[in-house]
């Protein structure tokens, strides 16, 4: 890869390996997001993609290979700065702050955010709300009162404050009505249209993943077994990768 | 009976000054500071030693406050952070282990000599008010009573209001998250913990106005802390300025029984309501932790106070 | 597995009748401080299987040193005989820490510490308010007095060292048994033992009896030896201190380590005892700085040091028979 080609990579894996104890979850992945892409993780219960995004984010410790974020490497860095350098997590069970109201919870994450970049005028609470409007009646709600759909986009609204380059999400329609989904992924949708954020969702509906994406990896025992674009990508191929017939890219 | 009333509450003030210090600890670090008595003593000692110099002993104490707030800062960096890896079985034993250290530090400084503030303080040391009815308050008492409840506000307010305050508060719930959304836990931490030695030395410097101090008194503080957070139940401070009140008010009126009621008083209770809330938990098959959570939430430390999405 | 267990506990009895034999060749200054050795170990140990073991950190095991002592003084005031007095007092100690557990193991790490503690405080006082004790003066086990000096010597130092040698047994038997893996277990983690169907609050009660009553016999031997029972010093939270420096030192998940860790303290008092708080502020440090930096204590260093060697020479050999566990089974923490 030359290092033109590097720049313009936001996110990258190389040769990543993460363990449980004795048990290997994450088996020398490596991966790249460009900016403004938008990239699908896939793959059965126990392979590995929650362990991965929480590797990439600094809050899982990766026992080998490296983690870039635009070009610079962070594997040494703890959680926190990777997030002050653009690298946002929406973890698995959303994790709001349950006794605190919301607007606290979006605070937080705006008064810890690193530096805004040149030219940026970085996420506001005004304009976090007017991008999932249906947060603003909740703003002075505790967050453990909300419904499952408000606390995504509660989630969703308090990785957006800490101004990312990169969001990861991960299990985006767990738990969620139809409905629900729907509404997420027309925000996340208007995210990388006006706001040009890079996304990385790990997701299990693959008809959606495959209509959201831009591109799908498919991971399987912790290996990547997958990778295509996914305009055009037969569906059963990306199935067959999912329970273990492996395809080269 | 009025004037043990009395005293149990005026009492009660200081307690919740030394528990909310204790509790802060614990709600950011899940470490019981063993040595949170003893760091008091220190808080305590350092005050006498000032006003022994010469110093006005109200210049001693708001010197005093803050640099035990860095030793604070200090044991957490260098002694606390490292055993927080581990586990919780090694805080604990470090925090005894720097108990039996300071305790027996102090008795080879300043030897077994009973020592006060009562001299430098001259005539506030029994200066009193007397209310209708006959009844006398010391004013040094309320005095301390009053700057208890300040302090207790003005904590709750910095939680409240503040950027540090909610980075505690998240860090307190979930520390996973907030390192998510870029709070730095080990800053997190050690302000934690430079208030919460901050205000033990608080409680220090109250109690040698009003008693005479010494070195190895700091295991009783540290006990009766950890009494009043759990009487108070409430994960609030509030909760918690009210356990100190009712610690108090159960030692006064256990001192009118009999000379070792003071102490009984106090642990009775306490263990009172730790069994009637174990027997609740028993009944209801919880298995929770009896320190006061504010939504009876959390079990223990690996169990964020969060919400998990539906499976 | 059979030769592996039996043959350290065999080694143990060996070594428990020779050392039997020598109040018959020492002289009574040595006999004393041996005594004195023997409780401090079986102190040791104690603590070291609650907190090595269980995971239990008490810091109230002084109540049943104390307590076991106040039996016997009351027994003795009732009219038994001495001995059984000491004997049937541990047994009385063990039973009230049996009743005991039924609320206080039911408390979580830091709460349990101080609970305990409390509860020592309160059983302290309320011992303290018995007339027989006299309040701080204290009283004595006068009807040691009867007995032949020389002869109460050497029946303490034989209570001390039968006691101990029974400990080490009981938690030889106890670890090696399907309840010490269970407590193991527990001690690491008991939410992943109780998903496991490990009953945690049987096992745990096992072990805390059984240290209780090790406590108790050494407080028993302790006022055989002493005959002076003074409330604050033999309930007070020192021995608490005194024994954790003994197993964190020695090596909290050994079985040998806290005996070293006793033996090290006998020798520091005895030759730095002398400088009294600054001795035991000494003892205070050295224990923060090996739960700093030594969590697995001296039986950890020699292990780390034993591995060290069979790695350069052969190929490396299961840790099944390591004498401590490794720094990453004393983490509580769950990995994400």
């Amino acid at each position: 890869m030359n290092p033109n080609e590097s720049k313009s990579l936001l996110l990258e894996a190389r040769n990543l390996s993460a363990s449980h104890g004795q048990l290997v979850a994450v088996r020398e992945v490596s991966l790249q997001l460009k900016a403004g892409e938008t990239v699908a993780l896939v793959g059965s219960n126990g392979a590995g993609k929650t362990t991965l995004l929480r590797t990439l984010a600094g809050v899982h410790t990766a026992h080998g290979g490296s983690v870039w974020l635009q070009g610079a490497e962070v594997t040494a860095q703890p959680a926190h700065r990777r997030v002050q350098q653009g690298l946002a997590l929406v973890p698995e069970g959303r994790r709001l702050f349950a006794d605190m109201t919301v607007r606290e919870n979006l605070l937080i994450a705006q008064e810890h955010r690193g530096r805004l970049r040149d030219g940026d005028a970085g996420w506001s609470i005004e304009r976090v709300v007017q991008a999932l409007p249906a947060l603003a009646p909740l703003m002075n709600r505790p967050a453990g009162a909300l419904s499952g759909g408000q606390r995504q986009a509660a989630a969703i609204a308090r990785a957006l404050m800490t101004n990312p380059t990169v969001l990861l999400i991960d299990e985006v329609s767990l738990g969620l009505s139809p409905r629900a989904v729907d509404d997420v992924y027309r925000h996340l949708e208007e995210l990388r249209r006006e706001a040009g954020t890079t996304l990385l969702l790990v997701e299990q509906d693959l008809g959606r993943a495959m209509a959201f994406a831009d591109r799908v990896l498919c991971l399987r025992e912790g290996r990547i077994v997958l990778s295509a674009a996914a305009a055009g990508l037969d569906r059963n191929l990306v199935t067959e990768a999912y329970f273990g017939v492996e395809h080269a890219t | 009976m009025i004037d043990a009333l009395i005293q149990g509450t005026l009492l009660g003030g200081y307690y919740a000054v030394l528990a909310a210090g204790l509790s802060l600890m614990f709600g950011v670090m899940r470490i019981i500071n063993l040595a949170h008595g003893d760091l008091a003593m220190v808080g305590a000692f350092l005050v006498l030693w000032m006003v022994g110099l010469g110093w006005s002993p109200w210049l001693a104490v708001l010197v005093a406050v803050p640099t035990m707030g860095v030793v604070g800062m200090m044991l957490q960096q260098w002694v606390l952070a490292r055993t927080l890896r581990s586990g919780v079985l090694l805080p604990l034993l470090v925090t005894m282990g720097l108990g039996a250290l300071i305790q027996n530090g102090l008795y080879g400084v300043f030897g077994s000599e009973a020592r006060s503030l009562a001299d430098a303080l001259g005539e506030l040391s029994w200066a009193s008010w007397t209310l209708p009815g006959d009844i006398v308050v010391g004013q040094l008492p309320v005095m301390t009573l009053v700057l208890g409840v300040a302090v207790l506000a003005g904590l709750q307010g910095m939680l409240s209001w503040t950027r540090m305050g909610r980075s505690i508060r998240a860090a307190s719930s979930d520390p996973e998250a907030a390192a998510l959304c870029g709070v730095d836990a080990a800053s997190v931490h050690r302000a934690a913990a430079a208030i919460s030695v901050a205000l033990a030395a608080l409680a220090g410097a109250m109690l040698a106005t009003r008693a005479t101090i010494e070195p190895y008194a700091g295991p009783l503080l540290l006990i009766m802390a950890f009494e009043a957070v759990v009487i108070g139940g409430i994960g609030s401070l509030w909760g918690t300025l009210l356990g100190g009140i009712l610690l108090g008010l159960a030692q006064s009126f256990g001192a009118l029984v009999s000379p070792q009621g003071f102490q009984l008083g106090g642990h009775l209770l306490f263990l009172a309501v730790l069994g009637g809330r174990l027997w609740n938990q028993y009944r209801h098959g919880l298995g929770l932790s009896i320190w006061p959570t504010p939504r009876r939430t959390s079990t223990r430390a690996a169990a964020p106070k969060t919400l998990e999405a539906q499976p | 597995m059979n030769r592996p267990t039996h043959q350290p506990m065999v080694w143990m009895l060996v070594a428990a009748l020779a050392l039997a034999v020598l109040p018959f060749m020492l002289g009574a200054n040595a006999i004393d401080k041996l005594t004195t050795l023997f409780i401090f170990m079986l102190l040791a140990s104690t603590w070291g299987l609650l907190a090595g073991q269980a995971g239990l950190v008490s810091v109230g095991q002084q109540a049943f040193f104390g307590l076991g002592a106040y039996f016997a003084l009351r027994l003795v005031d009732g009219g038994w005989t001495a001995y059984p007095a000491l004997f049937a007092g541990a047994i009385g100690a063990a039973v009230v820490a049996w009743g005991l557990s039924f609320f206080v193991l039911r408390l979580k790490e830091g709460e349990f510490a101080i609970a305990t503690w409390v509860i020592a405080e309160v059983i302290r006082i309320g011992v303290m308010l018995d007339p027989i004790v006299q309040g701080e003066t204290g009283t004595s086990l006068i009807a040691l007095n009867a007995v032949e000096p020389e002869l109460r010597r050497n029946i303490g130092f034989w209570m001390a060292l039968g006691s101990l040698t029974f400990m080490l047994a009981m938690t030889a038997w106890l670890l090696r048994s399907a309840v010490g893996t269970a407590t193991r277990a527990i001690g690491e983690d008991d939410e992943a033992a109780a998903s496991l169907g490990v009953r945690v609050t049987p096992t745990r009660r096992w072990v805390y009896v059984l240290a209780s009553f090790g406590a108790a016999l050494a407080g028993v031997a302790w006022l055989a030896s002493a005959i002076t029972f003074l409330p604050r010093t033999n309930f007070g939270v020192q021995w608490s201190v005194l024994m954790l420096f003994m197993a964190l030192v020695g090596g909290l998940r050994s079985q040998w380590g806290p005996l070293v860790g006793a033996l090290l303290l006998f020798v520091l008092q005895e030759s730095l005892g002398h400088l009294g708080a600054w001795y035991l502020a000494g003892l205070g440090a050295v224990a923060m700085v090996f739960a700093i930096w030594l969590p697995r204590g001296l039986a950890g260093l020699w292990d780390d040091w034993r591995a060290r060697q069979s790695t350069a020479t052969a190929p490396p050999a299961p840790t099944a028979v390591s004498s401590s566990t490794s720094i990453n089974t004393l983490s509580r923490s769950s990995t994400p």
